[in-house]
């Protein structure tokens, strides 16, 4: 499973939706996301990657969309 | 060994629904109750000031407490809803229920501040005897009813609640705790001397949510309880959706943790002993049965303090 597959499985059971956001899509305005599941999805994905992800950093910009988080893990992987 | 003798709390007895401020805020009661849980709150009179509220929590606590105000070495007292920089209301607080020169202190930490009060009081009563802990707020006075303040207009209402920390058996006896404050945010939740409260409830949410859960983990992990077998979490009364997020996150059922949000809005520094109090009112812990509070505020300061009950 790629890194891409693993960050949309993360997003599907947080928002408990099963629809797939395109890989550039806002997952705040589509609806995946709000304020409330961002640090849910921040601590599921320091499980599932490995990696430590400081409060600082809980910024929506920073995980705006599917790419976004991609982007983000391949800079802070351990 | 530190205990709580007892809780008590004041609260003012003008209930005011949603449906009274929705129209001054452009907005429906619907909308005002899912976004935060609140369905009314109480808004003090211009004669209920903070002063008057926590003397009305002091008093119903010492009652359940028998303990007279005399009887009491520290009186610690939270509010950041003062209406002067300086004197804070404890020294008025202290005067007003007779505790002649009975050294008074003020917390001025905001929604977290009976949490830390909490914690000091466990960790002086020992060497100055009976410590009572007080927070009071009157947060209709921070906010404004305009629509464009709705975000945070909703949320607020007054109240006090107090607490006796002692040395020796009680109600729940203190096992640990654990505080943090990182001063990073401090912009993002803050009343300025003058304009109503500003917060970017984003930045709130966010941080709340990892940060408590995680000072939860921490106090329950030390002593080696599992969030599963916490009879009661009790919390700084913030948002009715922080709450169900925290209990996700600590792996608790919603049911353990203590709600009356939707009566009273988000009382500050108040609400958790406000909440403290009518849930010792309600339910009798079985002995040993780990309890848990937590809070979260502007600063930010933050923090969680497991008790077991006696």
């Amino acid at each position: 499973m790629s890194n891409r597959d693993r960050i949309v499985e993360i997003l599907k059971v947080v928002s408990q939706n099963p629809d797939v956001p395109d890989a550039n899509e806002s997952l705040f305005d589509g609806g995946y996301l709000d304020s409330f599941a961002l640090p849910e999805v921040i601590t599921a994905l320091e499980k599932e990657f490995g990696v430590k992800i400081p409060d600082s950093d809980l910024n929506p910009r920073k995980f705006e969309t599917v790419v976004k988080v991609e982007q983000y893990l391949d800079a802070h992987k351990a | 060994m530190t205990s709580v003798a007892a809780f008590g709390c004041w609260l003012p007895a003008r209930v005011v629904p949603n449906s009274e401020l929705a129209p001054q805020l452009d907005c429906t009661p619907e909308w005002m109750l899912e976004m935060s849980g609140i369905a009314e709150r109480r808004y003090a009179s211009p004669e209920e000031d903070v002063v008057a509220m926590a003397v009305g929590a002091a008093k119903d606590c010492l009652d359940r407490a028998r303990t007279a105000p005399a009887d009491v070495r520290l009186l610690i007292v939270s509010s950041a809803s003062v209406p002067q920089r300086f004197p804070g209301p404890a020294a008025a607080v202290a005067a007003q229920l007779g505790m002649g020169e009975t050294p008074a202190m003020d917390i001025p930490v905001a929604s977290a501040g009976s949490l830390f009060g909490l914690v000091l009081a466990s960790k002086l009563a020992p060497s100055t005897g009976p410590v009572l802990v007080i927070g009071a707020e009157k947060m209709s006075s921070a906010i404004v009813l305009e629509p464009a303040y709705k975000a945070t207009s909703i949320l607020f209402g007054d109240g006090a609640g107090a607490c006796l920390v002692r040395e020796g058996p009680g109600l729940l006896r203190i096992v640990d705790w654990q505080l943090g404050s990182d001063g990073a945010f401090a912009a993002d939740l803050r009343l300025p001397l003058t304009g109503p409260i500003e917060m970017n409830g984003r930045s709130v949410i966010m941080q709340a949510s990892r940060k408590m859960p995680r000072a939860i983990n921490e106090v329950l992990k030390r002593a080696g309880v599992p969030a599963s077998d916490v009879a009661a979490f009790i919390m700084h009364q913030a948002n009715q959706n922080l709450m169900d997020r925290v209990a996700k996150a600590v792996g608790a059922p919603t049911e353990r943790f203590y709600t009356n949000i939707n009566r009273y809005g988000n009382t500050s520094s108040a609400s958790l002993l406000i909440a403290a109090a009518e849930w010792a009112c309600q339910t009798t812990p079985a002995p040993g049965a780990p309890v848990c509070f937590a809070a979260f505020g502007a600063g930010f300061h933050w923090g969680a303090l497991l008790a077991t009950a006696e």
